[in-house]
């Protein structure tokens, strides 16, 4: 591993250890919860998660640790099952009593740790793309939330492809739900007609597709471009795709825009047949960035020539560095001081650009789109500016009163309109 | 065993000794995990231990109820576990409802109109379904605000699908492996039906933060496990009380009598479909309790707790224990779920083989599987089958005596050993 | 923009001597004056840039066109100046110069951005490409041309198209010219009366293109007005309150059209009541009493009524406003004549789209069915003829599928592959049926329960096997070449050839399962052995092998069938446990020990799941929750399946 791209937190770690002054009141060594799957369904994307832990351990021990301490991963496994993800994450925090957790992968695993964070006031790094419309105090979403990705793409669709037709797909479960929502309100809103609107969900796993991409074809038969959204989860894709590259649709009849298919998602396929539809994530691993280079590289050589890196993984590297940096600036791992000093850290993206960490908890970060390529990796076509993530959404009536801000106003659900704190604690 | 000159209408508690055992046992092990557990006691056992424990005792608990249904009444049902979920279900409305309500209340004091029971009831609705991209209550929702309804629901609902299903399938005289399949189906369709997000119940998110009880915020959890816990001890030692007095009976001579031959007993002019309707609809209400003390402590519930396999492995539990003794399913609830929690915590140590390590976090189901198709051929008795070993020792004398249930099919004559 | 400005004046200046590349070329000027745009790159600012060049008169504008759509096109970062290029490997490039076409050299790319227009620039640049290629001598690209016309049609592209169908030679392109020529002439033609008899030639045709075409005419706007104007453009009333119109929309029209008061959202009730709280009351009433709508509406209007806020119309004037409007559709898309005439076509075509839709769904339905069917005739065979219940009937289906994995992954020819893969499947879980069945299943030939559950700690040991092996991820089976693609009889009916594959191994299945069953000794002795085993042992058959082969040969056609279900879907561990219900169901449905009964059960399954969709499209799931209450319901009615054993057969 190359000391210049992580350069950042080395020095600032130099920098700490020559600044006595500073209270020392954490106990070595400094431990770092890993909360991730490790058998059942999710295991596949998760495993990929720990390992991408261990490794950032790792540099950071070889970089000599945080605070004059050595950093431990504690690693348990929570088994894809969603009520032992909250007695983990109660065990991490109070029998290994860890100093931060970094862990989940769906939403239903995160709002199950999440009384227990909030209760024991623990820390948790959330690393994957999911649906918003939370802000907890105890943790820290790296992923990107609905208006750094689907919105993005969803403007990407209408003014670059002109799709004047949605067809919204998705597995059924909360975040296809929920952002499936956000997009009607969106696309609504930019003067798309509710009947131009088609919403499907098939469940985990679906494989018989050929009536639900018959019905999507049959919708351009009143003259209008058509294109899908698609927030299909999981095995489910293959056969999506498959029966999309028997019937003959090519992304430039009806493009597919996913936003769960990434490069780990691909390797299960032939690609050849898929390209040129889209994915929208903040992370491609063909990011041309030397930064990114020496992470792919690092990774390989760590994993295996095979393995990809993908969108997650970024977000884990982001959000351990911040957390590195906030902790030594606030030169404990004190969580109430580390989140204090987290807000505003930044951060090198490892597509270009800095990541700053806001006070709602959330990221700004740039939207990247790809293209599906024959070899299964993504041609990134388009990149935005930071975009900040937003809590809760604007294009819901519900939550676009709300807003999120810890530093200041102290609360994650505030209602501007009434100017006061729904609640301090979250929604499970 | 029991003293042979007593008059017929002894205690239940002194004609099965396994009883008062039982419940000793329960008392010393509740007694002793609240001396040990945090809130009350020394603070040996972590909170999350004592969750487990509880919702272990949670499982044993459907586990009798399966035992019932399966080892004395001879009914396969592959959906015992949906009616858990059922109850889980039907307690969670209330938690997730009078939390919200709590919270929304609060937000809305401090506005400068007096809220409207419209705006409360919005402000519920989005809080709790604005996650799953909606802010209306679902019809399902109508009796949440209260928890009397919702405490009835928790029997009524799971009694009443097991009364409706089961007169259908029992009246067309479907029976055995047929049953099986059906009642699988059922508990399919059932989970099917709650991924939905259409089914008002939050979809694949199912409910969540349930560990959490309105208005006692205050309370830590360390003292609410152990409520739960005693809960859940209360529960599983009445149920045990209550099941020993079913099958003691005649009603569990007649019930053993149709697991045993069916036909002759319908023969004999019992109606056998009532029976088994009983029996099925009293162990469906037993698992809606056992669901409804479970899963506030595992403090979440959703649709995959559901799922068919699920049931298989409560069938799996009991036949591991011992299925036709209630001891048995108890035994093997608690040691087959929490060797599973042992071992798929990542606690077992890997076995180093040299050219391959075997980790037990992906070893464990096989070696499960495994063993229980070898439960199967081999010992079909289970673990409550080591306790035969004991008590067959003893050569019994049953002259006069109340033939006891396990034996029920022998003759007086044959008794003498 | 200040940077390229400043790029531009310097290789103007310089010329740069560095390459041979002409930068005062015409085409490189036209390039450079446009640059901003093309280097923005955003299908919503390209427009001019494209017009520019292909309106240049240029010959080179067409070879710019060209490789600018085929992510050809290069920008030297340094100096501005366009190229194409050759990629010779990741990091070299061979560049060419537009104005002749000429080669500059192999260079480093480096200083080289590629230009990479998405779809919606790549479909414009196609759009204007169509002029120079229709009458291209490469037939392909005659055909990528029209290709560009059915995607972005312009008007411009029916007088091109016209001038280009006389000189057409190819038989199949000049058919496919003609027949865009009408469907432009139906948007673009000049007279009524060209686009009517242009409308009339597609009589029936259920093209998607043709109702695309069609449609937009249709297109209405809805008026309100006192009474009903007599012009041509108006079509149907709208009743407020209907499907078509609801009343708030019917409203809120009115609202626009200056013709009502607005009404007043409750949030924004509440605001003004916020706003005018004075000493704890709204307009006299106590705050803490507004804790009802009604309070709220009333202290509302008593603030309307001092004047504070502006009045909102009430209910009854809602009603009484919506009945003195008439509401309307008026035709936009088109002059009445031709929209009667398009309507006149719609309306045809859609009966024929109606019952081809129907076709269609069948179609899928019965390929949903023989899927069913395949997945569980191997347990016909297991449970239906021997009665035993195999649970892991699911994890065969699984083998047969990872099989197919593995040979693929040794045989890379896929049509080889898949001709090897279905044998070694058939042998792969025949051996392990047959272990299991001397192992485990002979001890609990009458214990059925026990037999359930004993084979269930198979399945889920042999999933978790299959998941230590090949992970978790979904793995890839890759159907050969001739199996990509439909069979496509018209834009609405379409099948994928691997879906006509897997219905004729179906048949063949049956086909075989009946010959085995009915022709041959072993079926003899199955049948003698599942219906009396110890007279049939005294008839010298031995039982014991009997069962064996049987068992085997159910879980090696679950093995085959994997493979077809692999190939059509996906392979992983959880694929068996996907099927086992569903599998059970048609077996019990259809009558246990009957194939008739299996391929009746799968064929009920497979038309009840595809129809329920129909009625919900929105919801697959609930699809299959209703069709597992449908069947449970069924059970009751028809206990023994569709087809029930009779007499003896019945007993055995």
């Amino acid at each position: 591993m190359s000391m210049k791209f992580l350069s950042t937190t080395a020095a600032a770690a130099l920098l700490v250890s020559t600044l006595p002054a500073l209270a020392q009141d954490v106990s070595c060594p400094i431990k770092v919860g890993v909360l991730h799957s490790l058998s059942g369904t999710m295991a596949i994307s998760e495993t990929t998660l720990k390992d991408t832990m261990e490794m950032l351990v790792d540099i950071q021990n070889e970089k000599g640790g945080l605070l004059g301490c050595e950093l431990e991963a504690v690693v348990v496994d929570p088994a894809s099952d969603w009520p032992l993800f909250a007695e983990k994450a109660r065990e991490l925090l109070t029998v290994q009593e860890v100093d931060v957790i970094f862990g989940s992968w769906t939403s239903v695993s995160r709002k199950s740790a999440l009384p227990v964070l909030e209760e024991l006031n623990g820390l948790m790094f959330y690393p994957v793309q999911y649906e918003g419309e939370e802000s907890s105090k105890n943790v820290f979403y790296t992923g990107a939330a609905p208006n750094q990705q689907a919105i993005p793409a969803t403007d990407y669709f209408l003014d670059e492809l002109g799709v004047e037709k949605f067809a919204l797909l998705g597995t059924d479960y909360v975040y296809p739900r929920t952002t499936n929502n956000i997009l009607e309100a969106y696309l609504k809103d930019k003067g798309i007609a509710e009947e131009d609107i088609f919403v499907n969900y098939t469940p985990f796993g679906h494989s018989d597709w050929s009536k639900i991409v018959a019905d999507v074809v049959a919708l351009g038969a009143d003259g209008k471009k058509v294109g899908v959204i698609s927030t299909i989860n999981g095995d489910a894709n293959i056969g999506f795709y498959k029966e999309l590259a028997a019937a003959g649709i090519s992304a430039d009849d009806i493009p597919v825009v996913a936003f769960s298919v990434g490069e780990e998602e691909l390797s299960g396929l032939d690609t050849t047949n898929l390209v040129g539809h889209l994915a929208a994530w903040n992370y491609f691993q063909s990011a041309d960035t030397p930064a990114n280079e020496e992470w792919v590289a690092a990774w390989k050589a760590r994993m295996g020539d095979e393995r990809v890196t993908n969108d997650p993984m970024e977000a884990h590297y982001i959000g351990f560095n911040m957390w590195v940096n906030a902790a030594t600036a606030a030169g404990t791992t004190d969580v109430d001081a580390v989140r204090t000093a987290m807000y505003g850290q930044e951060f090198p993206n490892l597509t270009g650009g800095t990541a700053v960490m806001l006070p709602n908890h959330h990221l700004s970060k740039p939207v990247l789109i790809g293209e599906i390529q024959a070899d299964g990796q993504f041609d990134i076509i388009s990149a935005t500016d930071p975009v900040p993530g937003d809590a809760w959404t604007d294009f819901l009536p519900e939550s676009a009163v709300l807003t999120s801000d810890w530093k200041d106003l102290g609360c994650g659900m505030y209602n501007t309109a009434t100017s006061t704190c729904v609640q301090i604690k979250s929604n499970y | 065993m029991t003293d042979a000159a007593l008059p017929r209408r002894q205690p239940i508690a002194l004609r099965f000794p396994s009883v008062m055992i039982f419940l000793a046992v329960l008392a010393l092990f509740t007694v002793g995990v609240t001396i040990l557990s945090e809130g009350f006691g020394i603070g040996v056992i972590s909170t999350s231990f004592i969750k487990t424990l509880g919702k272990t005792l949670c499982l044993c608990l459907v586990a009798l109820a399966m035992d019932l249904v399966w080892g004395y009444c001879g009914i396969l049902s592959l959906g015992h576990m949906a009616f858990f979920g059922i109850g889980g279900y039907a307690i969670g409305m209330w938690l997730m409802y009078a939390r919200t309500e709590i919270i929304v209340l609060e937000s809305l004091a401090a506005a400068e109109l007096p809220p409207t029971a419209q705006e409360v009831s919005d402000g519920i609705a989005t809080q709790i379904f604005g996650v799953v991209g909606s802010s209306e209550f679902p019809p399902i929702w109508a009796f949440a605000h209260s928890l009397p309804l919702q405490l009835a629901a928790v029997v009524i609902v799971p009694g009443l699908l097991a009364l409706v299903f089961g007169w259908l399938a029992f009246r067309s005289r479907v029976t055995g492996v047929y049953l099986s399949i059906l009642t699988q189906a059922m508990t399919l369709a059932l989970s099917l039906h709650l991924f939905q997000n259409d089914s008002g119940l939050r979809g694949n998110n199912g409910l969540s933060g349930l560990q959490n009880l309105p208005g006692l915020d205050e309370v830590p959890q360390a003292t609410v496990s152990l409520w739960f816990f005693w809960a859940s001890a209360l529960a599983l030692g009445l149920g045990y009380v209550l099941c020993t007095w079913i099958v003691a009976g005649k009603f569990g001579s007649v019930i053993r009598a149709i697991r045993d031959d069916e036909a002759r007993v319908r023969f004999l002019g019992y109606p056998v479909e009532s029976f088994k309707l009983v029996v099925f609809t009293l162990t469906a209400v037993i698992a809606g309790i056992a669901g409804a003390l479970y899963y506030p402590q595992a403090g979440i519930i959703n649709p995959a707790e559901i799922a068919p396999i699920a049931s298989i492995y409560l069938a799996v539990w009991v036949a591991i224990g011992g299925r036709g003794r209630l001891y048995g399913a108890v035994i093997g609830a608690a040691f087959v779920s929490l060797l599973s929690t042992w071992f798929t915590g990542g606690q077992a140590p890997d076995i180093n083989l040299g050219f391959y390590t075997i980790s037990w976090v992906d070893w464990w189901t096989v070696l499960l599987g495994l063993s229980f198709v070898a439960v199967t051929l081999f010992a079909p008795k289970g673990i409550g089958g080591l306790v035969d070993l004991v008590t067959d020792r003893k050569s019994p004398n049953r002259h006069g005596a109340d033939l006891g249930p396990d034996q029920g099919a022998l003759r007086e004559q044959e008794a003498e050993k | 923009m200040l940077r390229f400005a400043a790029l531009l004046s310097a290789c103007l200046t310089f010329a740069l001597p560095a390459s041979s590349q002409q930068a005062d070329a015409p085409i490189q000027q036209l390039l450079q004056s446009q640059s901003d745009l093309i280097l923005e790159s955003s299908r919503r600012t390209i427009g001019p840039a494209i017009d520019a060049l292909a309106n240049s008169g240029l010959v080179a504008a067409q070879v710019v066109l060209d490789k600018w759509q085929t992510r050809e096109m290069w920008v030297n970062e340094e100096t501005g100046l366009f190229v194409f290029a050759e990629e010779v490997d990741r990091d070299t490039l061979r560049i060419f110069d537009f104005a002749n076409g000429s080669e500059i050299g192999v260079v480093p790319d480096d200083r080289f951005d590629q230009l990479k227009p998405n779809s919606g620039i790549r479909g414009l640049i196609g759009t204007a490409l169509v002029q120079f290629q229709l009458s291209d001598p490469d037939p392909d690209t005659r055909r990528r041309a029209l290709d560009a016309i059915e995607r972005g049609a312009e008007e411009s592209h029916l007088a091109a198209l016209r001038a280009s169908l006389p000189t057409e030679t190819d038989a199949q392109i000049l058919a496919r010219k003609e027949r865009l020529e009408r469907l432009l002439t139906i948007a673009y033609g000049a007279t009524d009366a060209e686009r009517i008899e242009a409308i009339q030639t597609f009589d029936g045709d259920l093209s998607v293109d043709v109702r695309a075409a069609l449609n937009p005419l249709l297109a209405v706007r809805i008026d309100v007005a006192e009474a009903l104007p007599s012009d041509p453009e108006v079509g149907r009333v709208l009743k407020p309150g209907s499907e078509a119109l609801n009343r708030e929309d019917a409203y809120a029209l009115l609202v626009s059209a200056n013709l009502a008061k607005p009404r007043i959202s409750l949030a924004d009730q509440r605001n003004a009541l916020i706003a005018n709280i004075a000493d704890g009351q709204v307009a006299g009433i106590q705050v803490a009493t507004l804790n009802t709508q009604e309070a709220r509406d009333m202290a509302y209007a008593a603030l309307a009524d001092l004047g504070t806020v502006t009045a909102v119309a009430t209910e009854t004037e809602v009603d009484q406003l919506l009945a003195n409007h008439v509401f309307y559709e008026r035709y936009v898309g088109a002059p009445p004549e031709v929209v009667f005439a398009a309507q006149a076509a719609l309306n045809a075509i859609e009966n024929k789209v109606a019952i081809n839709q129907m076709f269609d769904l069948s179609l899928d339905a019965l390929s949903l069915a023989s899927i069913y069917f395949l997945a569980a005739i191997g347990l016909a065979i297991t449970f239906g003829v021997m009665g035993v219940i195999n649970m892991a009937h699911g994890e065969f289906i699984m083998m047969g599928a990872y099989t197919g994995y593995v040979v693929q992954l040794f045989i890379p020819d896929y049509t080889l592959s898949i001709l090897v893969a279905i044998p070694l499947a058939f042998a792969v879980t025949f051996g392990t049926g047959v272990a299991m069945e001397r192992l485990v299943i002979r001890w609990l030939y009458h214990r059925p329960l026990e037999t359930l559950l004993a084979t269930f700690g198979i399945s889920i040991a042999l999933q978790q096997i299959a998941k230590n092996i090949f992970g978790t991820q979904a793995r890839p089976l890759t159907a050969p070449g001739w199996l990509d693609g439909s069979l496509v009889i018209n834009d609405i009916v379409s099948i994928s050839y691997i879906r006509i594959a897997i219905f004729v191994l179906a048949l063949l299945f049956l086909a075989l399962f009946l010959f085995v069953m009915n022709r041959t000794r072993l079926g003899l002795e199955v049948r003698a052995v599942t219906q009396n085993p110890r007279m049939a042992a005294s008839m010298g058959i031995n039982p014991d092998k009997i069962n064996m082969l049987t068992f085997g040969f159910g879980s090696g056609i679950a093995g085959i069938a994997g493979v077809a279900i692999g190939l059509y879907a996906k392979v992983t561990s959880e694929m068996g446990s996907d099927y086992i219900v569903q599998s059970f169901m048609t077996v019990v449905v259809g009558g246990v020990g009957n194939i008739w009964g299996t391929l009746l059960g799968a064929t009920m399954v497979g038309f009840l799941q595809k129809g329920i969709e129909w009625f919900n499209p929105s919801n697959t799931l609930a699809a299959q929750t209703y069709m597992i209450l449908f069947i449970i319901l069924f059970i009751q009615f028809r206990p023994k399946g569709i087809i029930a054993l009779k007499g003896r057969a019945a007993e055995a």
